[in-house]
């Protein structure tokens, strides 16, 4: 290494292909090169899993306290957090509980793959063909900004009261947000990621497969968490305007239920549910997801 | 007015020239209508041979590597080279989303090379820019050195007769530079490829090259021809090196201040 170092003759006969060459060069090498570490559970536990418990405990001491000191006197307007849980308790029990939350979550889940599997091929088209953009791009966008309940009374009237009718309108509402992540994703590939591919020979369809699609990934990917979202939404909308007994109780009826029932501790088990399916998809699916594509590109900072 | 590109190798072409630009002239639409940015550009590179292109901002030696690689088309004149050629940029231009290793892998599996020689040849690449043991290796785990080295096998993975290289260390640090100018003349003796590479500095240009072609701006024409007759491996502090940069660079400044008379 020192022989290279100095500009000496016997460092400039032996330059092209010495020990000292690639010595300097791992050296260099070590220098620059940035360890990457992981979090501890210590920091993990402290930093990420602590602050929202607290939370979730802070409300519920609330809540009680309310209750407690006779804030809201009227258990019709405000039940305590003990009524809600025995709701949930009884569900349970009965063994109706996950039931409940299956019903929803699997016509969610299933009209959710469906949504992807329009609005993946919908998005390339749009993101890649000029003309498909001029004509369908702006009604796409527009159509995030419609609420899917808005596409529950159509539905009912063209289809019925049956699945079918509940699953075009998840589809109404996620299909506009998966495709227009996916275009937003494309659009935002750097381009000289395409002339490389170009230079490569991935050209047409193996350039769409082996560098459009995985340079769009991360944009598609938060494409899909909102189309998730809006997939849920409508589908609660769907299961409360539409309640029907042959179409079994999904966590939408159930609310819809309890209102007809006057039971304010049913209505907020059903809401805490719909919550929490909505959270736990979230954090099970999508923001691990989210999270190792972010990693393994060296996008996500911090620990 | 010829607008062929022929990409196909021609037979005798192919033996006689890696790369051979003839009459190429290329204009762009600005705002002041039609620009010329290369005028009349002849040059061919030699099977095996290290030709340097030259110039100062604006003389089109980029727009000129493109045309040379297929990305673009000249306006007129014809390029001919044998088989698609390899490019390396400036920037690294290493897919994110995939490790080192597998960067190179996709070159191979562009290419054709079945599933099972893949791996191993990959090995065999690293090994040529000293990775070995980096495979594995997240592109953003790596220093800039090291990425260009990844992109410099990468493009050898393209197992192309000819490697056009755009200015591919001007971003890293000047020891860095200087090991991989060590690194490319040692691949580029043990590979035997003919290489045109773009730059805008004199001295990595006479470092490197046996032929440096000097481009004269606003419209890019070739103003000088240089052969390097100083025997590798050079160092950029040599002498020789210092002493042709000097010669160079003062005809450069040349054409840099007829642009300052307008």
């Amino acid at each position: 290494m020192a022989s290279t170092e100095t500009t000496d003759t016997t460092a400039k006969a032996t330059a092209g292909d010495s020990p000292g060459l690639s010595g300097l060069e791992a050296g260099l090498d070590a220098l620059e090169s940035s360890a990457t570490g992981r979090a501890t559970f210590r920091q993990t536990f402290v930093g990420k899993i602590l602050p929202p418990v607290l939370a979730v405990v802070v409300v519920l001491v609330i809540w009680q306290a309310l209750i407690t000191f006779k804030v809201v006197d009227d258990p019709t307007k405000l039940p305590s957090p003990g009524d809600v849980w025995g709701e949930v308790e009884d569900a349970w029990l009965e063994g109706k509980l996950l039931g409940y939350i299956w019903t929803s979550v699997s016509r969610g889940l299933l009209g959710f793959l469906l949504a992807l599997a329009i609005g993946t091929p919908l998005g390339l088209l749009v993101a890649r063909v000029k003309v498909v953009r001029a004509a369908i791009g702006p009604i796409l966008s527009g159509l995030q900004s419609l609420p899917s309940v808005a596409w529950v009374p159509p539905a009912v009237i063209w289809l019925g009261l049956n699945n079918s009718m509940m699953y075009a309108v998840i589809l109404l509402g996620a299909v506009p947000s998966i495709a227009n992540g996916l275009v937003s994703g494309i659009d935002q590939v750097p381009p000289l990621f395409l002339r490389a591919g170009r230079t490569m020979g991935a050209t047409g369809l193996k350039g769409t497969w082996h560098i459009v699609m995985p340079a769009a990934l991360p944009g598609y990917l938060a494409g899909l968490k909102q189309g998730w979202a809006f997939s849920w939404r409508s589908l609660m909308a769907a299961e409360i305007i539409a309640s029907s007994p042959d179409l079994g109780i999904g966590l939408g009826a159930l609310l819809e239920n309890g209102r007809n029932a006057s039971s304010m501790a049913m209505v907020f088990e059903a809401v805490l549910l719909i919550l929490f399916v909505g959270i736990a998809i979230d954090l099970l699916i999508f923001s691990p997801l989210e999270r190792w594509v972010l990693r393994s590109r060296g996008l996500f900072v911090k620990g | 007015m010829a607008t062929a590109l022929a990409k196909a190798a021609e037979g005798a072409a192919s033996t006689e020239h890696a790369a051979r630009i003839e009459h190429v002239s290329k204009s762009f639409a600005g705002p002041a209508g039609q620009q010329l940015v290369l005028d009349d550009i002849t040059l061919d590179v030699a099977p095996g041979e290290f030709v340097t292109l030259l110039g100062a901002s604006g003389c089109g030696k980029s727009t000129l590597l493109n045309l040379v690689a297929g990305l673009d088309k000249p306006t007129a004149g014809r390029i001919t080279t044998d088989g698609r050629p390899a490019l390396m940029f400036q920037e690294h231009a290493l897919f994110p989303w995939l490790t080192a290793g597998k960067n190179i892998e996709l070159a191979l599996k562009l290419r054709g090379v079945p599933k099972s020689e893949r791996r191993g040849r990959t090995e065999e690449l690293l090994e040529l820019v000293r990775l070995q043991g980096s495979y594995g290796k997240r592109v953003h785990e790596l220093s800039g050195g090291m990425r260009q080295r990844v992109a410099l096998a990468r493009a050898l993975a393209q197992d192309s007769q000819l490697l056009l290289m755009d200015e591919p260390f001007a971003a890293l640090d000047a020891i860095t530079r200087d090991v991989l100018h060590d690194e490319l003349t040692r691949i580029w003796a043990e590979t035997g490829l003919s290489v045109l590479f773009v730059t805008h500095n004199v001295r990595e240009a006479v470092r490197l090259a046996q032929r440096v072609v000097l481009l004269s701006s606003r419209p890019g024409r070739v103003a000088r021809e240089w052969r390097v007759e100083i025997p590798q491996p050079r160092r950029i502090e040599d002498a020789p090196v210092a002493e042709l940069s000097l010669e160079i660079t003062e005809v450069l400044r040349g054409e840099i201040r007829r642009h300052g008379q307008h």
